[in-house]
């Protein structure tokens, strides 16, 4: 060790030990499962601490102003021209069969059960998601989070609890406006497009509808919700490596949110044809 | 490597911060190694380093914002290394922490980051407006109520970072680095408010810096209330002493541990390189 100002302490000359590959893969797979068990338990909190004081009512309101209001315009917007596309796209084949009519069953089924909360779903996360982990992620780096935890604060409760509960409540909201915008964009579609009258086109669109699809929509939309929200905060809490680690977690909270929602549906989907099914 | 000097610890009772064989390491290593100290009530130790020796994570542990690996940490009385993280948040409404780059939260203003433990402890809306205008003319900011912390300057933001961890006067005040990277005026008015701090609140204060002359701007000044100037030499009032004490971290433990006039005396060589 130097003992003088000026001199520099001398490296060690032993070479460090290189890891076997076995070695690497343990270590990588034990980071995947503490990843996952962090998410776990970060996901958990974020429910219960709902259940227990201090809440945070006006975080939540302005984090729902957010989530909710902040996305109502692409919301609107995408659930307009996926309804009319839905037409153009079915309408053409329809035509071939003579059953033109059928179109507003299909599109109103289409949108009730899967389009409605995926694309819905999917438009959120790619928006608030990543807003999430880049404000939570900030708030890490730059110590805002340690400076909440040494004012006597759960950055758990103040910071993700509102974000979960808020999208839990707007994304379905969201989701229905979307679903009633797309039958409009469809009943526009289907009267310029291919002369059907709007009365037929909403009676169809509605008749076809069961209580089992509305719930369908409506739960896929709310595990959309907490998938996008938790994991955007998961992505934000863990940021380490200054302003470059805000924005790998920035997009890691699109991927991760928007791949998650997609394998989700499919097993809703599974899940909710079989227990129609059965009821 | 020359022999580090006997620490002369304080007595053991009436301690308000006491950390024994406190051991913390990451994935290079460990960081810090036993480390042992206490401080008196009223009591500023300056906590001296160079990067990486610890400081800042001394702090965070005396805080109870990280957990050691090994070793106990008590803290007004309470052995704070076995509490839960809900026990924990009660346990730092004492404490007041001035984190290195202020650690203001950017969406609020001055004032709201000022009233925040106020308005966290659910306070009376009619108490918490004077309040914190009292402690913002107490680091002269008063007029940056609505400012936003974007558009105040390092030192300022360093000053409503005091503001706000003092403002529910808290026992014991932690400064992290509290002068890093600004100029030797600012530096000198944030000393200042340490000094003020330090002799009207009589706050117990742990100071991690690597700049020893605000060590021995603590050591050798004092804050005068009923002038209302700093003036040189010890307070007429204190009589207690000592008030400032150095700890020299070296390799994770406490390479020196005394007044500053014995660390100026000593003729160790590594202590030598923090004094040329």
């Amino acid at each position: 060790m130097a003992d003088t100002p000026f001199q520099v302490p001398q490296s060690g000359s032993s070479a460090p030990e290189t890891p076997s590959v076995a070695e690497v893969l343990t270590d990588a797979a034990k980071q995947s499962v503490l990843k996952v068990q962090d998410y776990a338990k970060l996901s958990a909190r974020s429910v219960s601490n709902l259940f227990t004081r201090p809440r945070y009512g006006q975080d939540t309101l302005d984090q729902m102003d957010d989530i909710g209001v902040g996305s109502l315009p692409i919301v609107l917007l995408s659930g307009f021209f996926i309804g009319a596309v839905m037409v153009l796209q079915t309408g053409s084949q329809f035509q071939r069969f003579g059953q033109v009519s059928l179109t507003g069953d299909i599109v109103s089924l289409a949108l009730v059960r899967e389009l409605g909360p995926t694309i819905t779903g999917l438009l959120v996360a790619g928006r608030c998601s990543s807003g999430i982990a880049s404000e939570l992620g900030s708030m890490v780096v730059t110590e805002q989070v340690d400076a909440m935890r040494a004012l006597g604060t759960d950055p758990g409760r103040k910071l993700i609890s509102p974000r979960v509960l808020a999208s839990l409540i707007t994304v379905p909201l969201l989701t229905t406006i979307s679903v009633f915008v797309g039958l409009i964009g469809g009943m526009v579609a289907s009267v310029f497009s291919l002369r059907l009258g709007a009365t037929t086109f909403w009676q169809r669109a509605i008749a076809i509808l069961e209580f089992s699809d509305l719930m369908q929509g409506f739960t896929k939309s709310l595990v959309f919700a907490f998938i996008l929200s938790t994991v955007g905060c998961y992505q934000g809490m863990k940021v380490r490596g200054g302003t470059q680690g805000v924005g790998r977690a920035t997009t890691q909270a699109v991927v991760v949110s928007s791949v998650m929602i997609i394998i989700a549906d499919t097993f809703l989907t599974k899940l909710a044809l079989y227990l129609a099914d059965k009821l | 490597m020359a022999s580090p000097p006997t620490p002369s610890l304080p007595p053991q009772s009436a301690v308000t911060i006491k950390f024994d064989d406190v051991w913390i390491g990451f994935d290079e290593g460990p960081i810090l190694r036993g480390l042992t100290f206490s401080a008196q009530p009223g009591e500023t130790l300056v906590l001296l380093g160079e990067t990486g020796t610890g400081k800042t994570l001394a702090l965070k542990i005396a805080a109870g914002l990280i957990c050691p690996d090994r070793g106990t940490v008590q803290a007004l009385g309470q052995d704070i290394t076995g509490k839960s993280e809900e026990e924990l948040l009660q346990f730092r409404r004492q404490i007041g922490f001035v984190f290195q780059e202020g650690a203001l939260f950017d969406s609020l203003t001055v004032g709201e980051n000022v009233a925040y433990r106020l308005v966290e402890d659910g306070a009376d809306e009619n108490r918490i407006a004077p309040q914190v205008r009292e402690v913002l003319r107490f680091v002269e900011l008063e007029h940056t109520a609505d400012m936003l912390p974007s558009e105040l300057s390092g030192g300022m933001r360093r000053r409503v970072s005091i503001a706000r961890a003092l403002v529910n006067r808290p026992p014991v005040v932690l400064y992290d680095s509290p002068t890093a990277g600004l100029d030797p005026i600012t530096s000198q008015t944030i000393i200042t408010l340490i000094l003020r701090l330090r002799d009207i609140y009589r706050v117990t204060a742990l100071m991690a810096t690597h700049r020893l002359q605000d060590g021995f701007a603590l050591a050798n000044f004092h804050f005068d209330p009923k002038t209302r100037t700093v003036r040189r030499g010890p307070s007429e009032e204190r009589t207690q002493p000592p008030i400032t004490r150095f700890l020299v971290l070296r390799e994770g433990h406490i390479y020196f541990e005394g007044r500053p006039e014995e660390l100026l005396k000593s003729r160790d060589s590594y202590l030598q390189r923090f004094l040329i």
